[in-house]
């Protein structure tokens, strides 16, 4: 079944043009920037976007930047809130069922697709901007100045980017696992989106209030952009552990939501 | 093959199906008759574990249902409540991925039950048309491949013949009898009589949720004891059969005398002459307006 959801995903014309919006943006970044050769201060900006300029293979971790706080989130909502309510709309999830694939069965099959849908996304969004940067902007001089002063190796530049993209892919989950538990509540693909899109809002705002300190901790956007810590020297490890390990209890009480209620659930659709 | 005890369905306030005891036997071709909304839908859709049954049981092929759906449904081909189908990927396509799902079927096959599957429907040379472009008869057609994939032995088919054109219809008719002829139980629901009048051997009737009547279609359509007759001077007849004629239409005569021989003797020994005569059977429409109380909004 896994394989199925797998041949599905890819063989959907929307997987494909999702992609190629991902890349809309940061490539129109890329181009900009190396019109008009003005990047913002270090410092400002989306992380990395000031440093892309003197190094255009630098540009995947701010392409990944760029996309994540919004973009990579709508996209990973829309495809999991797609799962289950958008076969349940086109009336396949009657048949997928008494094929007989499990509940259980499907609901984890439909999970490992969407995190290979966020994983090729990641990966697709940074190869792009890998081309893009180099093509656009140049290459640099081959050692990277860590955020925190001392020189990165070129291999280590490779490894953090690596980490990174995980690391990024690891955040979506939770807006996933959302997305999915919605998805088998109602049969609307979009209002699944739309509600795992509206916790994210509401996150993302309640981090900018003080007033909230005490809930940030466990709001699923806190660490999002933690991965910048990769490429300090030594690595901060505190916040990515953090991020990564909020994902997971997201992921777990969500999950566990989605299978309580669609293992259960009369299949009218 | 399927048997279900006190089965029962409750939405709330509303009992959509009530105490049912389906049964049906191998070899059988059962027609499952109601109006809309009189529980069909949700009937089957409990059979094959979709809808979770309030209280009662089921059996299918002999196994309980939902607890054993994995181990009995690769038997069962199912069409319900319409046809469904990934409608960016052509009918092929469509097929060969149902039949991935689900295991228990090899890939080494699936190409030669794909190509088989769209033969028997006959869809074989719309296969690789995306369903987008499809009509409802070919949707149909496609959902009935699906049900076919893996030669079940039993096939529950929810209205199979909606959207088909009477050649279609036929096509499908002969298509299922071939099938049942081969050894395949089919349960076929409709709110169509006379399809189930061609089809089916066996009939149960839904009213509001409640079976009403069960039982073999020729059990079902006995005669009625009376016959029919057709002669050449009605009034002539009439006058000689008085006291045992229900009604005559022209030269029409309904008898109550259910020797047809009978009636036949009587007449031409009065020189009159028979041009139709028949002992009168009950149709399936008067079985079931009869047992659904023959409230006229009950059959659509």
């Amino acid at each position: 079944m896994i394989a199925v959801e797998l041949v599905k995903m890819l063989r959907r014309p929307r997987t494909w043009v999702t992609l190629a919006l991902l890349n809309a943006l940061p490539t129109l970044v890329a181009v900009l920037l190396a019109v008009t050769d003005i990047g913002p201060q270090p410092g400002e900006g989306p992380a990395f976007l000031s440093a892309v300029l003197t190094d255009g293979t630098l540009f995947p971790l701010a392409a990944l930047g760029i996309v994540l706080p919004l973009f990579m989130p709508v996209a990973v909502a829309l495809y999991a809130g797609e799962s289950v309510a958008g076969e349940a709309q086109a009336g396949t999830l009657r048949y997928v069922l008494v094929r007989p694939v499990g509940r259980t069965r499907l609901l984890v099959a439909k999970l490992i697709s969407i995190m290979a849908f966020v994983l090729l996304a990641v990966a697709v969004v940074a190869a792009v901007a890998y081309v893009v940067g180099l093509v656009l902007l140049g290459e640099g001089t081959g050692n990277v100045t860590a955020i925190s002063g001392s020189t990165l190796t070129p291999f280590q530049l490779v490894e953090r980017t690596l980490m990174s993209i995980v690391y990024v892919a690891l955040s979506m989950l939770g807006v996933a696992a959302l997305a999915l538990f919605l998805s088998t509540v109602s049969d609307s693909p979009l209002g699944a989106a739309f509600g795992a899109l509206a916790f994210l809002i509401a996150s993302t705002l309640l981090l900018t209030l003080d007033a909230a300190e005490a809930l940030r901790p466990y709001l699923p956007t806190r660490y999002w952009l933690s991965f910048v810590d990769l490429f300090r020297d030594p690595i901060l490890w505190r916040d990515i552990l953090r991020g990564v390990l909020l994902q997971g209890v997201y992921v777990a009480v969500f999950l566990a939501a989605a299978w309580a209620n669609f293992s259960t659930k009369d299949i009218n659709s | 093959m399927i048997r279900t005890t006190g089965l029962t369905k409750r939405y709330g306030p509303v009992l959509a199906v009530d105490r049912l005891d389906l049964d049906v036997r191998e070899g059988d071709v059962y027609g499952f008759l109601g109006a809309n909304g009189s529980g069909k839908t949700t009937t089957v859709r409990m059979l094959l574990g979709l809808v979770l049954a309030t209280s009662g049981d089921i059996e299918l092929l002999g196994a309980p249902v939902p607890k054993a759906v994995a181990t009995v449904l690769p038997s069962v081909g199912a069409l319900v409540e319409g046809p469904a189908a990934y409608s960016h990927l052509s009918g092929r396509a469509n097929l060969a991925l149902f039949d991935a799902m689900g295991g228990g079927s090899g890939r080494r096959d699936r190409r030669r039950r794909v190509e088989e599957a769209l033969e028997q429907v006959g869809l074989a040379r719309a296969a690789d048309r995306r369903v987008r472009g499809y009509s409802l008869g070919m949707r149909q057609r496609l959902g009935l491949a699906g049900a076919l994939l893996r030669a079940p032995r039993l096939l529950v088919l929810d209205e199979p013949t909606n959207g088909l054109d009477p050649q279609g219809i036929r096509e499908m008719r002969d298509l299922l009898l071939s099938l049942n002829a081969a050894g395949t139980t089919i349960f076929l629901s409709s709110h169509l009589l006379a399809e189930v009048e061609q089809l089916c051997t066996r009939v149960g009737v839904l009213d509001r949720g409640r079976m009403v009547v069960q039982d073999d279609l020729a059990t079902l359509q006995g005669p009625t004891g009376r016959t029919v007759v057709r002669t050449s001077d009605g009034v002539a007849a009439h006058a000689l059969l008085d006291g045992r004629v229900d009604s005559r239409d022209g030269d029409r005569l309904v008898v109550r005398v259910d020797d047809p021989a009978e009636v036949n003797a009587l007449l031409v020994g009065a020189g009159l002459r028979v041009t139709e005569l028949y002992a009168e059977r009950r149709g399936l429409e008067q079985v079931v307006l009869d047992a659904t109380g023959g409230s006229g909004d009950v059959i659509r």
